[in-house]
């Protein structure tokens, strides 16, 4: 039963999506609404459960059931007192909201910038930077004929596509030719992306008509 | 004449989404196929999950939502059924919170078609916020991050879990991704860990993954509805996605085809004047 209610009120939310392509009415911004608040609602209680409980509360919640809130202090092991350095920086976070405080957030921003840009930067060299160089370091020949033609493209692609991006000089004579066959390989790159995009939009659509024509229609002329 | 080339350069959008609908809805109802060749990409990663050892432990990272369903469900449920079939152990975790529920019904779907014990065939771990920090710790030590599974059961007493500590353990992650979180897992996961990846994403995250599958990075790529069905057909449990594939080719026929009907009428349209 209670699969049935859901069923509809999926097939409900579908056709008030769609109607959207006709134009924009009251059915479409109630499911847009819907969609909005079940997901934020959804968020808060994943990171309550799965986050804050686990890594906050839990670690003191043996210690307060034994000694009380108080009591519970003088008994801290290192794997306690540690996790006030994220629950200070936390609150500091949520301080923005009272102004004459609001500066504090600013060690909170202070740390996750620091730590962004110290993984994004490693991340990057190591993970993407380096392989990707390698990965461009390719014999001319390769003994088959398709290999060798699709190496000497991507090395081709690769380097006219950097040329494209050196803006140091002016783009005339062979920098300019170059730059040329950069620009036609990012136009190649950016019209297969644009083919991917398309061909996900249709894979949502035949979802979602996959579900209207099979679940939610064929139940109802079972 | 102008008349009808004015016509053919601003067909009305409602005529067009007609067309969609009806291109997506008869191929769906007669539910005809036709026959492919599985791209290399897909079949590296059937491969390398073939070739695995029974009882060794794959991770399954799920970092898509609803929004992305579509794509991916139907992939994660016929992926699963491969590892299963395989006697190969789940780990399942997620950097996508409104997408984990997804991944869990299918993970206990699949399990339950396959006569597979929760603890002992699988494992489901849930979520942790800062996927990249998530990732880097898991290599260290996986309860560092997840000191239980998503029920706050410990980690040790899962029979499953016991001799798994890091990516050492780990035989290869499958990543869904509709997002950025498949290049973490490559920057931080492979490039730091050496852990084998596997990377199955939807259709607009696809052109990105491809660098790293040329450059030997991930194993192999599914990609898109289209990955989706080669894998169908490599598993042999045709579904949704390989019967998807007609619908997504006629409607690709179809935008061709309405791309250069436009383009005539705009440019009759302009010698006329």
């Amino acid at each position: 039963m209670i699969d049935l209610i859901f069923m509809w009120i999926a097939a409900g939310l579908t056709l008030a999506i769609f109607s959207f392509l006709y134009k924009d009415n009251p059915f479409y911004k109630l499911a847009e609404h819907i969609y909005v608040g079940s997901a934020a609602a959804f968020w808060f209680l994943y990171l309550w459960f799965f986050d804050v409980e686990p890594k906050i509360l839990t670690p003191f919640k043996p210690l307060f059931k034994e000694y009380g809130f108080f009591k519970m202090f003088l008994h801290f092991g290192p794997e306690q007192w540690i996790l006030f350095i994220p629950i200070t920086l936390s609150i500091f976070m949520l301080l923005r909201f009272i102004p004459p405080s609001a500066w504090l957030s600013r060690w909170s921003i202070a740390f996750l910038v620091g730590m962004a840009a110290g993984l994004g930067i490693t991340g990057s060299l190591q993970g993407y930077v380096i392989p990707q160089i390698q990965g461009t370091l390719l014999p001319l020949y390769t003994g088959d004929l398709l290999g060798s033609f699709n190496n000497i493209i991507i090395i081709i692609a690769t380097v006219t596509t950097l040329i494209y991006f050196f803006f140091s000089k002016e783009h005339k004579g062979p920098l300019g030719i170059l730059a040329k066959i950069g620009i036609t390989f990012i136009m190649i790159a950016f019209g297969a992306s644009f083919g991917y995009t398309v061909m996900a939009r249709v894979s949502l659509l035949i979802g979602r008509i996959h579900f209207l024509l099979f679940e939610w229609l064929s139940f109802l002329f079972r | 004449m102008k008349n009808f080339f004015e016509k053919l350069a601003r067909i009305d959008r409602r005529i067009i989404y007609l067309i969609v609908f009806i291109s997506v809805t008869i191929p769906l109802l007669t539910r005809k196929g036709f026959k492919f060749e599985p791209l290399q990409e897909v079949k590296n990663a059937y491969d390398f999950i073939e070739k695995l050892p029974e009882g060794s432990a794959v991770m399954i990272s799920i970092d898509y939502d609803a929004a992305s369903m579509p794509e991916l469900q139907p992939l994660l449920e016929v992926v699963l059924t491969h590892l299963f079939r395989n006697n190969l152990k789940i780990i399942m975790l997620g950097h996508w919170p409104l997408g984990l529920p997804l991944g869990q019904i299918a993970l206990e779907k699949i399990a339950k078609e396959m006569n597979k014990k929760y603890g002992e065939d699988y494992v489901f771990l849930g979520y942790r916020p800062g996927v990249a920090a998530v990732i880097l710790n898991m290599g260290k030590e996986i309860r560092g991050v997840f000191n239980s599974d998503y029920r706050g059961k410990p980690l040790d007493s899962i029979p499953l879990m016991k001799n798994i500590h890091n990516y050492n353990d780990i035989a290869l992650l499958i990543g869904f991704e509709a997002g950025a979180t498949g290049d973490y897992w490559v920057q931080f996961g492979q490039a730091r860990f050496g852990l084998k990846i596997i990377i199955t994403s939807t259709a607009v995250v696809t052109p990105d993954m491809y660098p790293y599958y040329q450059a030997g990075q991930i194993i192999g790529l599914i990609g898109g509805l289209r990955g989706a069905a080669d894998y169908e057909i490599l598993v042999n449990k045709k579904g949704f996605a390989y019967a998807g594939m007609t619908a997504q080719t006629v409607i690709h026929i179809i935008i061709i085809a309405l791309i250069l009907l436009g383009n005539i009428g705009y440019f009759a349209l302009r010698r006329l004047r």
